[in-house]
């Protein structure tokens, strides 16, 4: 075993941070054991910040991560308990605080869950933070039983000295071991040593809590004198309140009080939250408001109008992101071109928990309970509200209830609302703990969405059905201008706008340009895989109707073009073998169309390719039947997890593909539940089969890069079954049938 | 004042008897495991079984409930059923979020309690009013098959 040479960035970032660590004593409540009552009570030994040993032999990781379904906080144990060699079953996870200091993302440098960046930016830390512990340990056993450290064996939790017999659990060295020299070396194992990492036996550390009611969302915490608030917000963005009439609201039987807010400095429109200690009560008070808004500055954004711009802007030439070669190749004679123009809608994330966040005003500063992706984001943000410093901001991390980026506030949009309220409440008396809950009409309501996107794409074939050129136009709003991350904007380029269009085929002369509206008035927001989200259909169904143009095989055809990507090509043939592609799909019912579709996309350094198996009824009933999917995602760290996320990841995209839209009419959002705005149920859901590449590299993320490769994967199944090309999301439960002299292929010049 | 069974408590609450038992069980009782998620039924989070019926609870009436058995998530541990499909769900790593988990649970309880051996079209037809944004649909299915095979090995 030696020191693996070379530093990573990651790598990096913990020495630095390392530098900086110091031993900390932790009073662990209730641990209590049959020691004298007037004795201190027994120290846990807490190495580094991200592990505490108990004296009960409870091994506690701290997550840095927030744990919002992704698996974050069995992985990142995983990893910990693995050099450790703790007892898997002892070992418990509790959310980091909200310290950048400590648990910034190696990867970004402040605290945040995002970018399936965890395992990537924190394997190496937690490794070495078990590492530590584990040597402090054995350390801590040398010296009371008076042997070299090299004959101590750790296995399961259990610290022995073979030669003398003598064994020991990690408890009863924990006080020992808080007292040893930190190592500044410490010798990481060899894959091939590996207990828990890679092993598919290893279950959730959620998976207890999550199945008998105990686990605490920001939905169930109540503290002592805590009020609900349920508010009122303006029909159209960027209204504002002009008159209150609040009698009804307050006749309400066990309402307390109503706020007028406004949060965001002024910035935001506000509201009028209704207080009181039953949700249902303050939501009651909430639809009896009588509100007249003050519409000067509101959006009249229509959903059909907004694409009609889209597509006329997209007959204009966009800013530059991207050139390789001489795209104006495209005008040479000869050659056969294809332009077909893709269009996908605002998306809401729709989280099965609403958003909320509980705010108690101190003495000190402010205190905060929720599960948000991004602390030192919301830190600040509160922190400028309040005329804080972001420290004075505390945040304590609970489970969310799903978050697909929503919980990553661009704004931090109901974080601030939250505190505004609990700042009004207070100005009229009510400094208590203040909850606020949003009902479901108001979260899908409330913006940040996916933004809508128009990709209009020209692409070239010679003569041998060799691509030869690729012109892209993208249409639509930038999810980094204006939030927490607009710093990354460069050249007025936001990358998250066109991260995964075209790229890496291998295309000599490649044109994209960019336009980005800034009028439209729509908060927008990145959601599960960002940009990847509408490139990736793009692109992957392009490359189907250039493949189908050029009488390819779509699989081939890909593949020849994916030549210098290996691990692109690695899970294409992984796919394209368990799906058996180029073996006859079995013919369905009498008047049933089946077909499949293939798609391949590597995004947040993870590569997935997907085989989907579609079936169409004689009246156009579409059902996705099977989806197979491969991925490489490094070395796999918890591998039922990473099958878990692809079968989410293709449910959750799926949905969206087949049925998901917000549109606004007049400026009002039409959708306001899960009636109008349908989820993927478990009638709809496909078998998916996942395959994972075996890999000792580098691990990367997965809760993102499921997701993609699924929306072309059907349209391009669609297609085999049926010659209709879909362009347009949603693609609906049905497949329209075919008219007469409506042509299926695309626009040639 | 609306009294019903809790599991297996009597309790009474001193509210209006057209709250929903949603927000009764989570804001008055302080049992939290059921879950909002829609307030129109349109999505099974709260899901409870009343009288042994899956029911959603944030639609049901306070006054609905007098004088009859709730049981909640809370419970499924001393509930036959509920502790095999508990032990299905955590065999199979069934949750992510795990936020519409409590419901799903209820649901799957009452369907095996009336269906032993559930096909994959009785899961549908059952569980459809289920909605998990995590997708977690294959792993509920092999759950409840998984359970109903530890059901049938119970008794005859």
């Amino acid at each position: 075993m030696s020191e693996r040479a070379g530093p990573s960035p990651s790598r990096r970032a913990f020495l630095q941070q390392a530098g900086g660590l110091t031993l900390a004593f932790y009073l662990a409540p209730g641990v209590r054991t049959s020691r004298a009552d007037d004795d201190p009570p027994p120290k846990p030994f807490m190495p580094n910040a991200f592990v505490r040993i108990g004296t009960d032999n409870s091994v506690t990781v701290i997550a840095k991560h927030l744990e919002m379904g992704q698996g974050v906080f069995t992985g990142l144990a995983t990893l910990l308990a693995e050099e450790l060699d703790a007892d898997w079953s002892s070992v418990r996870v509790e959310g980091a605080p909200a310290d950048a200091g400590k648990y910034a993302n190696g990867n970004m440098g402040v605290q945040l869950t995002g970018g399936s960046s965890a395992m990537a930016n924190a394997h190496e830390q937690m490794l070495r933070a078990g590492a530590t512990a584990r040597a402090m340990l054995v350390a801590a056993a040398a010296q009371l039983w008076h042997v070299p450290t090299a004959e101590i064996r750790v296995v399961y939790g259990v610290v022995s000295h073979p030669a003398s017999k003598r064994a020991t659990r990690f408890g009863a060295l924990a006080a020992l071991a808080a007292t040893q020299p930190i190592p500044q070396q410490v010798t990481l194992k060899q894959p091939t040593q590996y207990r828990l990492i890679g092993n598919g036996i290893v279950r959730r550390k959620d998976g207890h809590a999550k199945t008998n009611g105990s686990a605490l969302f920001t939905q169930d915490l109540r503290l002592p004198g805590m009020l609900i608030a349920v508010a009122a917000r303006p029909p159209r963005f960027g209204a504002r309140v002009k008159h209150v009439d609040d009698a009804a609201a307050k006749a309400v039987a066990g309402v307390i009080g109503v706020v007028p807010f406004t949060a965001n400095d002024g910035s935001d429109g506000g509201g009028v939250a209704v207080l009181a200690r039953n949700t249902w009560i303050a939501k009651r008070g909430r639809d009896a408001l009588r509100i007249e808004w003050d519409e000067s500055g509101a959006v009249h954004t229509d959903s059909s109008q907004l694409l009609a711009r889209y597509r006329s802007l997209a007959d204009q030439a966009g800013q530059l992101a991207l050139e390789a070669g001489d795209a104006t190749a495209i005008e040479a004679p000869g050659l056969r071109v294809i332009t077909a123009t893709y269009e996908v809608p605002y998306l809401a994330h729709a989280c099965m928990e609403p958003m909320n966040c509980l705010v108690q005003l101190t003495e000190g500063g402010v205190s905060i309970w929720n599960g948000a992706q991004s602390q030192t984001a919301d830190q600040a943000a509160v922190a400028r509200l309040l005329n804080l410093k972001p420290e004075q901001v505390r945040i304590t991390q609970l489970y969310a209830g799903g978050s697909f980026g929503r919980r990553a506030g661009a704004q931090s949009d109901y974080v601030l609302e939250a505190v505004a309220i609990a700042r009004a409440a207070s100005a009229v008396g009510q400094r208590v703990p203040i909850k606020l809950v949003w009902m479901r009409e108001d979260d899908l309501r409330a913006g940040y969405y996916r933004p809508a996107f128009l990709h209009r794409i020209r692409a070239a074939l010679d003569q041998d059905g060799a691509l030869v050129a690729w012109q892209q136009r993208i249409v639509g709003q930038s999810v980094l201008r204006g939030s927490s991350m607009e710093a990354l904007i460069k050249d007025r380029i936001d990358s998250t706008s066109i991260e995964g269009a075209a790229r890496p085929y291998a295309i000599p002369n490649l044109r994209i340009e960019l336009t980005t509206p800034t009028d439209v008035g729509v908060p927008v927001q990145w959601w599960r895989s960002v940009g990847h989200t509408h490139t990736a259909f793009a692109t992957e169904v392009m490359i189907d109707e250039l493949a189908a143009a050029a009488g390819r095989d779509p699989y081939l055809f890909r593949r020849n073009l994916l030549a210098a990507e290996p691990r692109l090509v690695g899970v294409l043939d992984l796919a394209a073998d368990k799906a058996g592609w180029g073996r006859p799909l079995a013919s369905g019912a009498a008047g049933v169309r089946r077909g499949r579709g293939i798609s391949v996309h590597g995004s947040f350094d993870t590569c997935v390719a997907q085989v989907a198996e579609v079936s169409v009824a004689a009246d156009g009933k579409l059902r996705v039947e099977r989806v197979v999917c491969a991925v490489d995602c490094g070395l796999a760290i918890n591998p039922d997890i990473i099958v878990a996320q692809m079968q989410g990841g293709i449910g959750f995209g799926l949905g969206a593909a087949l049925h998901s839209a917000i549109t606004l009419k007049d400026g009002v959002v039409e959708q306001s539940n899960f009636d109008d705005y349908a989820p993927l149920r478990i009638n709809e859901m496909p078998v998916v089969e996942v395959h994972i590449v075996p890999s000792d590299e580098t691990p990367t993320g997965v809760g993102e890069p499921g997701v993609p490769p699924i929306a072309p994967a059907v349209v391009n199944a669609i297609y085999q079954a049926t010659g209709r090309r879909i362009r347009t999301l949603p693609i609906g439960d049905r497949i329209a049938p075919e008219t007469a002299g409506a042509s299926q292929l695309p626009g040639t010049a | 004042m609306p009294s019903f069974t809790l599991n297996g408590r009597d309790v009474s609450v001193d509210v209006a008897d057209d709250m929903p038992l949603l927000w009764v069980l989570r804001d008055e009782l302080g049992v939290t495991g059921t879950k909002y998620g829609c307030g129109r039924a349109l999505c099974g989070a709260c899901t409870v079984l009343l009288e042994g019926n899956a029911v959603r609870s944030c639609v049901t009436p306070l006054a609905a409930v007098d004088g009859k058995n709730v049981s909640t998530i809370e419970t499924m541990a001393a509930d036959p059923v509920g502790r095999l499909v508990q032990d299905a769900w955590r065999r199979l790593d069934v949750v992510q979020c795990g936020y519409c988990q409590s419901g799903q649970i209820l649901a799957a309880v009452a369907l095996l309690q009336s269906n032993r051996n559930p096909s994959d079209a009785d899961i549908d037809a059952a569980m459809s009013g289920n909605v998990c944004r995590c997708a977690t649909y294959a792993r509920i299915r092999a759950a409840i098959h998984q359970a109903a095979r530890a059901l049938g090995t119970l008794s005859p």
